[in-house]
């Protein structure tokens, strides 16, 4: 198995946010009833004629400035000829010789330190509509409603060598592709497709082996599982004195394999040419400067600043950076006066685990940025203890308010005067002589005893240093 | 009779004056298609009922001095590969036979307010032919003589000109299909320059190539029915954003000091009636103050082949859309989908349909798109260019639209390309996007009309109606007399 090396190329498709379609004025939204965001135009009528959306040029072309692509001042469209029931023109728009974006590259993190991945080029076109199998006993039906969302597809460069580049590589796309807000990547809705190109080679060997492209891969898991599989199945094939067929092979994600679908001598020919429907796709230098200017500070670049300014582990920069909604959250927190490691600990911490039992994004939170601050520095002042922390955003979840106010109403504030905390303390080492013994005579497990009581006559608000400190100061003058 | 007679601005003179009502000219219009239809089959869809209703709604207007466009009250028909909303739209097929269109075209949009459409005219099958004898509905029938061919695509709207069956028509020219049927049948017809009428609504052939344009009995009906169809459409990318003409404006002044060149080529193969009809029409222009020279245009051999791939590639991915799943036409019985996919487009699609969808399946594909689309696409460069080069000296060619007038029936369907072969003169207009316009210009032995062809400049139009309209005021072979 160690001996071979596999050489991963992926293309991924990407739907766009636009508000309305490719080249009608129809919505651009998901989950619509069956055939309503769809006109004659994007049902390919006779006699209608696409008019191209020119935010979706304007969104490819941000996607190319932020992978680095050179963009083309000339491009065109070309028609993709096939026959499929959900492709109502039977061809598909889309770019064949002259891509919008090209030659660009990503720099995905690994354990091993940072990996250039190249793009070949990122390139926009029309998504078809969508079979329903299951409406009807005898007949398949369509939906339309998808036919003519935009779409980008990115072409990778064959530079990935395992499943786990592949996943950083689709992890960093899906993040910067939601940074510069040009598709929300949402996988269960198949905002994001991808179709992955697997070939093994000996390692060492620098021609490249023969490839399979696996295509229907609808998540990121998919992709790694498929090519995982895709691997395994050359490398068996290999190993038994067998060879890799060019073919194309359709990922079945329930059964977990990939299976046949044509050899290379059935590809099929899409017999491309260019649009005649549609004008070249002319963008002025001025326009692409403009747009590469108003990119937002893209995720790498996050991530390496909250460890150069804000002191933050690598680790905690990755995941605070990954999603760009999460780092906005953040940022406004500390810009609000929390600290950041400690904002970036309740993000990392509670918020997300209850944003996990809650299934909802951090986009969906409650309470601001601002009562997230304020609550962290309740606790850096000591004013509440962390586990009093915990209680005030459970509350924020369910009734958002000024984390003072629920500090007050739930009488969690802390008790750090040393007078009343002498009380206390003296009250339990009388009622405790056996303790006093058993810590005189070394054993640790006494203190933390004495602590708990002291805790439980104060009702848990206590402040554990102080008493800590008490305790201490108390048993060494006895 | 006499109204029917009428060019389309005499007939809204009349109308506009009150003296006769649109309900008048829309009834004579009705009773001549009950009369001639069935011998001529220009007419695929008649639509009575509604053109009776428009024509009252009209007269109201008039009545109440309701301030209207010149044209407006005049009955029309559209040809039936344009989209008109609510009534059906059959471009010629069987796949398309009960397509009912929710949308209009644009120009037929335009044409509808404060129009009286009397219905959808007949034509070659998807406007592919040069005879009209392709129509799913049955060939149309040459009004000069019924045994004859009324010239294709656009053959129900010039034969319903010619015979009194509607005031003006609208055709669409993707190789001639304007020019060739308004020669063959004696009427005015204009393809106007790519982009200028808005393709949106107009059921694709090859898109590269189509564009709608009107027939009418003069020059002067063929200004004022421009000065509605013409405009800026956002729903078509190819529609240009220019500032348009007031086409009428342009039939004013005189032919003197134009510069016309006649191109050998167009000339090669012509009968001799043809070559000495249009060859006079020119010697009448010269006589008027225009200057003349003959000129050669060796590309123009090299025009048909390229026609015939371009077209036929683009027709092939246009046509595929007509699969059974959507609208129109699906065959009863078939096993599974790619089943149901051979048999309706088998028998949907008649067998010239069928034969160019296969040669432009075989021009696009990969190993031959080189050798077949990517050489059409460079002869098409050079057509191009080699018109610049003429237009730099001269404001207009003039040739003959067709080498013969109008042949018999049957005569070429089984020789599919000697049928091609006869497009020569008109498919490096539409090739190079220009303007060409076909008027009257003579009628041979057999009394069969003679058409005389003016190629413009891109935008040349206005040269064109200039031309032709002196022509026409000087001459009476536009005045015809098949209607009657």
């Amino acid at each position: 198995m160690s001996e071979y090396e596999a050489v991963i190329g992926i293309e991924m498709h990407a739907e766009l946010s636009t508000k309305t379609k490719i080249y009608c004025g129809c919505k651009n939204e998901f989950g619509g009833e069956i055939n309503t965001h769809c006109c004659p135009v994007c049902t390919g009528m006779p006699g209608t004629l696409p008019v191209l959306n020119e935010k979706v040029v304007e969104y490819a072309v941000k996607a190319g400035c932020a992978l680095n692509c050179s963009i083309a001042n000339l491009s065109k469209q070309d028609r993709k000829n096939y026959f499929y029931p959900d492709l109502p023109k039977a061809y598909q728009i889309s770019q064949f010789d002259i891509p919008l974006c090209a030659d660009g590259y990503v720099d995905i993190p690994l354990e091993s330190g940072t990996k250039r991945i190249g793009i070949t080029r990122i390139h926009i076109e029309e998504d078809a509509g969508k079979l329903l199998h299951d409406a009807s006993d005898t007949d398949s039906l369509v939906d339309f409603n998808r036919c003519g969302v935009p779409l980008i597809e990115i072409v990778s460069e064959p530079d990935l060598r395992s499943s786990e580049e592949a996943r950083v590589y689709l992890e960093t796309l899906r993040s910067i592709l939601q940074y510069i807000d040009v598709s929300d990547c949402k996988m269960q809705e198949g905002s994001i497709r991808c179709d992955v190109n697997v070939s093994i080679r000996p390692k060492g060997q620098k021609e490249f082996g023969v490839r399979s492209e696996m295509k229907n891969v609808n998540s990121f898991r998919g992709a790694i599982r498929g090519i995982e599989y895709e691997i395994a199945r050359q490398t068996a094939l290999l190993e038994a004195g067998g060879q890799v067929v060019q073919e194309t092979r359709r990922w079945d994600d329930a059964k977990g394999e990939s299976v046949s679908m044509r050899s290379k001598e059935e590809a099929q020919d899409y017999r491309y040419f260019p649009e005649p429907d549609l004008m070249p796709i002319r963008i002025e230098k001025e326009t692409v400067e403009k747009i590469r200017q108003e990119l937002p500070e893209l995720p790498h670049v996050k991530r390496a600043r909250y460890v150069s300014e804000l002191g933050l582990p690598e680790y905690d920069a990755g995941i605070l950076t990954e999603y760009r909604p999460t780092a906005e959250f953040f940022e406004a927190a500390v810009a609000a006066g929390a600290s950041a490691k400690g904002a970036s600990n309740w993000i990392m911490g509670d918020i997300s685990r209850i944003l996990k039992e809650k299934d909802i994004l951090i986009d969906d939170v409650p309470f601001s940025p601002q009562q997230l601050a304020e609550m962290v520095q309740l606790i850096e002042s000591g004013a509440i203890s962390n586990s009093a922390g915990k209680k005030v955003l459970e509350t924020l979840f369910e009734s958002p308010k000024a984390p003072k106010q629920i500090v007050e109403e739930l009488g969690l504030a802390q008790i750090s005067d040393e007078g009343a905390l002498q009380k206390m303390v003296q009250d339990v080492l009388e009622q405790n002589p056996q303790s006093i013994e058993d810590y005189k005579a070394g054993k640790d497990r006494a203190i933390k005893f004495m602590m708990g009581q002291v805790m439980k006559l104060s009702k848990g608000k206590a402040n554990p240093q102080t008493v800590n400190a008490l305790l201490k100061e108390e048993l060494d003058k006895r | 009779m006499e109204l029917l007679k009428l060019t389309a601005k005499e007939a809204a003179d009349k109308l506009h004056s009150k003296e006769v009502s649109c309900a008048e000219l829309t009834k004579a219009s009705l009773e001549q298609i009950k009369a001639k239809n069935e011998s001529i089959n220009a007419y695929i869809t008649v639509c009575e009922e509604e053109a009776l209703q428009q024509a009252e709604q009209i007269d109201a207007k008039i009545a109440a001095g309701e301030a209207m466009e010149p044209l407006a009250g005049v009955p029309y028909a559209i040809k039936d590969n344009i989209c008109t909303k609510g009534v059906r739209t059959t471009c010629a097929s069987k796949m398309l036979g009960n397509f009912v269109p929710p949308y209009n075209a644009y120009a037929a949009e335009r044409l509808s307010k404060d129009g009286v459409m009397l219905g959808k005219l007949n034509m070659d099958e998807f406007a592919m032919g040069s005879s009209n004898e392709t129509s799913y509905f049955g060939a149309v029938h040459n009004p000069y003589d019924l045994d004859r061919v009324p010239g294709g695509s656009s053959g129900g709207s010039a034969a319903a000109v010619a015979a009194g069956m509607a005031y003006y028509t609208l055709g669409s020219d993707t190789g001639g299909s304007i020019r060739l049927p308004a020669s063959f049948c004696g009427v005015t017809g204009l393809k106007p320059t790519y982009g200028t009428v808005s393709r949106f609504g107009l059921v694709a052939f090859a898109s590269s190539l189509d564009q709608i344009g009107p027939l009418a009995k003069s020059a002067e009906d063929v200004a004022y029915i421009m000065n509605r169809i013409t405009g800026h459409d956002k729903m078509d990318s190819t529609s240009l954003d220019i500032a348009y003409p007031d086409y009428t404006k342009a039939l004013q002044g005189d032919v003197k000091d134009m510069k016309i060149a006649l191109v050998r080529e167009y000339f090669a193969g012509a009968d001799a009636a043809v070559d000495a009809s249009v060859k006079a029409a020119v010697k009448q222009l010269t006589d008027m103050g225009a200057q003349c020279d003959e000129i050669s245009m060796p590309i123009t051999d090299y025009a048909l082949p390229a026609y015939y791939i371009i077209s036929s590639s683009e027709a092939s991915s246009n046509l595929a859309r007509y699969d059974g799943v959507k609208y129109g036409f699906r065959a009863e019985k078939f096993e599974d989908l790619t089943d149901m996919y051979f048999k309706t487009r088998d028998e949907g699609f008649g067998d010239e349909v069928k034969r160019r969808i296969m040669l432009g399946t075989y021009a696009l594909s990969s190993g031959y798109y080189d050798a077949y689309y990517k050489k059409a696409q460079q002869v098409r460069t050079m057509i191009k260019q080699g018109f610049d080069k003429v237009f730099e000296t001269y404001d207009m060619i003039a040739s003959p639209v067709y080498p013969t007038t109008a042949f018999g029936i049957g005569e070429k369907t089984d020789d599919p390309v000697k049928m091609y072969a006869g497009d020569l003169c008109t498919v490096s207009v539409n090739i190079a996007g220009l303007p060409g316009m076909s008027l009257p210009c003579g009628f041979d032995e057999k009394g069969l009309p003679i058409g005389l062809q003016l190629i413009g400049k891109p935008f040349g139009e206005e040269t064109l109606l200039r031309a032709a309209h002196a022509f026409q005021c000087a001459t009476d072979y536009h005045k015809g007399g098949a209607q009657a």
